[in-house]
């Protein structure tokens, strides 16, 4: 297992934001996190990546007990993650952003050589005409793509996706699945993805966790999360529309 | 050819300074070298602040307290003491560098204003404890006999000999300041300023690089803290705290643009020729501070990268010259 949670929880001031979750991810798949807007899934990832320390629970990475780490200490063990809303360094330009994500990632490279890996993922996630621009000059699917360079440039052994999908556009759409696809097959890196975009999450996932209200509601594969009665009522809402989402 | 190009940015810092320092030599004049002291100081202490202010995006209202610590601790150890101005100044930098150590674990957690606010706190704490602590002097502070400067060719070369330490002190700021700017740990400190947050989850161990900028930024200061009330012959708790030392030196790393190794030379020399102007100016004498307000606000408003910045944005060939 390269990830376990158990019974990981928190809590802001009144607002029980995650309650009990509790899962396995073995490495190399592709997990799904999906759940209506406020459901807990940003949440969980900050507890998981060191943003946050959780209130209750545990998390283990790599066989290590790393619960209430700190976020750098995360990125140097291998685990990468972008943010939904983009925080670009807007004042550095593209290729510098994700030569920081090289340097200070877990290869902890000097920067020659982090500029060869920032060169080389930027051509992997189509941003290479981009390079020498400032970052804060890209439009959101370019910023979007920048986030997932940088993250990749970590060489992390698990990427944390927080809705990559979001705000682009149908055609952006298909090439950033293709991109995750392909950041499985060839590069070995397990993935939590968060996503709204059911089709996709559907398409890509090998399981699918399902949070409501920081409950985790349902677990399984593509197929039983969307024919499970729960997930229906809380969150795909009638029938028809997951077996929709299941064809199409 | 392209080793030039590399370090064009650098050749043409360095140019600009010696152009400063050879001045004075040249004429042999006193008056021109004082005037060039008061540059070069505004220069290093520009430059070190930049290493915080420009590459990590902290302010420090209250820079000062370095200049006036390492110049209280090696002012001490000349009078009190007879040790000599290069171990004097080292054990000036080097309490610095210690107070910034045990400051950036205790402040740099703060974040914005509050952090500003804390300096203003510690550089105002620290003026009222020196006033108050005998053995450098309290509120009369402490002089330097006259036969100090005997060891150094009388009091005439005395005043030459700073001018050369000063020189030689602003291009080491440089050079660390160039050499940050272009390093890993530099790059580290950029992304701090952009975004914090987003550096930590990148990898940046925020805590501990701030700390080592705040440091860095805190040495030369020190030591020229030293150098400064060794010329001066005196010492004293108001000069060497003083808070509006501190924002002008913001000024003149905002006006040359924060952030570039080139900005604070030209802050530091346009600010202190303003100044110059304004101080022989009837209308303008009393209010010379004001000015410098006013001068951060329009900075601030309408050209917040300064003119280094400035013109890295609209003449895109110049980017590789102006660092
Ligand atoms: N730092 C915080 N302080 C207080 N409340 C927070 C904080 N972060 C999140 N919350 C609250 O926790 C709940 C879960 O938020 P979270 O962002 O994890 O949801 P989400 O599932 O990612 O939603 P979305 O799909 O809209 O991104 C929300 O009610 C949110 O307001
Ligand atoms: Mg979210």
């Amino acid at each position: 297992m390269i990830l376990q949670v158990e019974g990981v929880g928190k809590r802001f001031g009144g607002l029980q934001a995650l309650s009990d979750v509790t899962f396995d991810l073995p490495e190399g798949q592709i997990l799904g996190l999906i759940g209506p807007n406020g459901a807990g899934k940003t949440t969980l990832f900050n507890c998981i990546s060191g943003v946050y320390e959780p209130t209750d629970g545990r998390v283990t990475f790599r066989g290590e007990d790393v619960t209430g780490s700190k976020p750098y200490l995360m990125a140097r063990r291998g685990m990468a993650r972008t943010h939904q809303i983009v925080r670009p360094l807007n004042e550095l330009s593209v290729r510098e952003n994700v030569i920081v994500g090289a340097c200070f990632g877990r290869e902890n490279h000097r920067l020659p050589a982090a500029g060869d890996i920032a060169d080389e993922v930027l051509e992997f996630v189509r941003l290479a005409d981009r390079s020498d621009q400032l970052a804060g000059s890209l439009n959101v699917g370019q910023k979007k793509r920048l986030e997932m360079a940088r993250a990749l440039a970590a060489r992390p052994y698990l990427l944390l996706l927080d809705e990559v999908l979001a705000g682009l556009n149908p055609s952006e759409i298909v090439m950033m699945v293709e991109i995750v696809k392909r950041i499985r097959t060839e590069r070995n890196v397990t993935i939590i993805m968060i996503e709204h975009v059911m089709h996709a999450v559907m398409n890509v996932s090998d399981r699918l966790l399902v949070l409501d209200y920081g409950r985790q509601i349902a677990e399984g594969t593509p197929e039983e999360v969307a024919n499970n009665e729960k997930v229906i009522e809380a969150y795909l809402g009638d029938p028809k529309l997951a077996e929709r989402l299941m064809t199409g | 050819m392209s080793t030039v190009r590399k370090y064009l940015g650098l050749i043409v810092t360095i140019g600009v300074l010696l152009m400063l320092v050879a001045w004075p030599a040249i004429t042999g004049k006193d008056i021109t070298r004082e005037t060039t002291f008061t540059i070069l100081l505004s220069v290093a202490l520009a430059s070190s602040l930049n290493i915080l202010l420009g590459y990590t995006g902290y302010v420090s209202f209250g820079h000062v307290v370095f200049f006036g610590l390492g110049g209280y601790v090696g002012f001490y150890l000349m009078s009190a003491q007879g040790m000599s101005l290069w171990i004097s100044m080292l054990a000036g930098g080097v309490s610095a560098g210690v107070l910034a150590f045990l400051l950036g674990k205790a402040i740099l957690r703060l974040r914005g204003g509050y952090f500003a606010l804390a300096t203003i706190g510690i550089n105002e704490a620290m003026r009222a404890f020196i006033n108050n602590f005998e053995p450098f002097g309290g509120p009369t502070g402490m002089t330097l006999n006259f036969s100090v400067y005997r060891d150094y060719g009388g009091a005439g070369q005395a005043l030459w000999l700073s001018y050369y330490v000063l020189a030689a002190l602003t291009f080491i700021v440089l050079i660390v300041s160039y050499l940050v700017r272009t390093s890993k740990f530099g790059l580290g400190l950029l992304a701090i300023r952009e975004d914090e947050d987003a550096a930590e989850v990148m990898g940046v161990n925020a805590p501990n690089v701030k700390t080592w900028a705040y440091v860095l930024s805190a040495i030369i200061p020190g030591m020229l803290g030293v150098l400064f009330f060794f010329k001066n012959g005196s010492i004293e708790p108001a000069p060497a705290f003083r808070l509006h030392f501190s924002i002008e030196m913001i000024v003149m790393v905002m006006l040359g643009g924060q952030g570039t190794v080139l900005g604070p030379i030209l802050g530091a020399y346009g600010y202190q020729s303003l100044r110059g102007f304004l101080l022989t100016s009837p209308i303008f004498k009393d209010i010379q501070l004001a000015v410098a307000g006013v001068l951060l606000l329009v900075i601030v408003l309408f050209v917040p990268a300064g003119v280094v910045g400035w013109l890295r944005q609209r003449v895109p060939v110049l980017r590789r010259a102006l660092q």
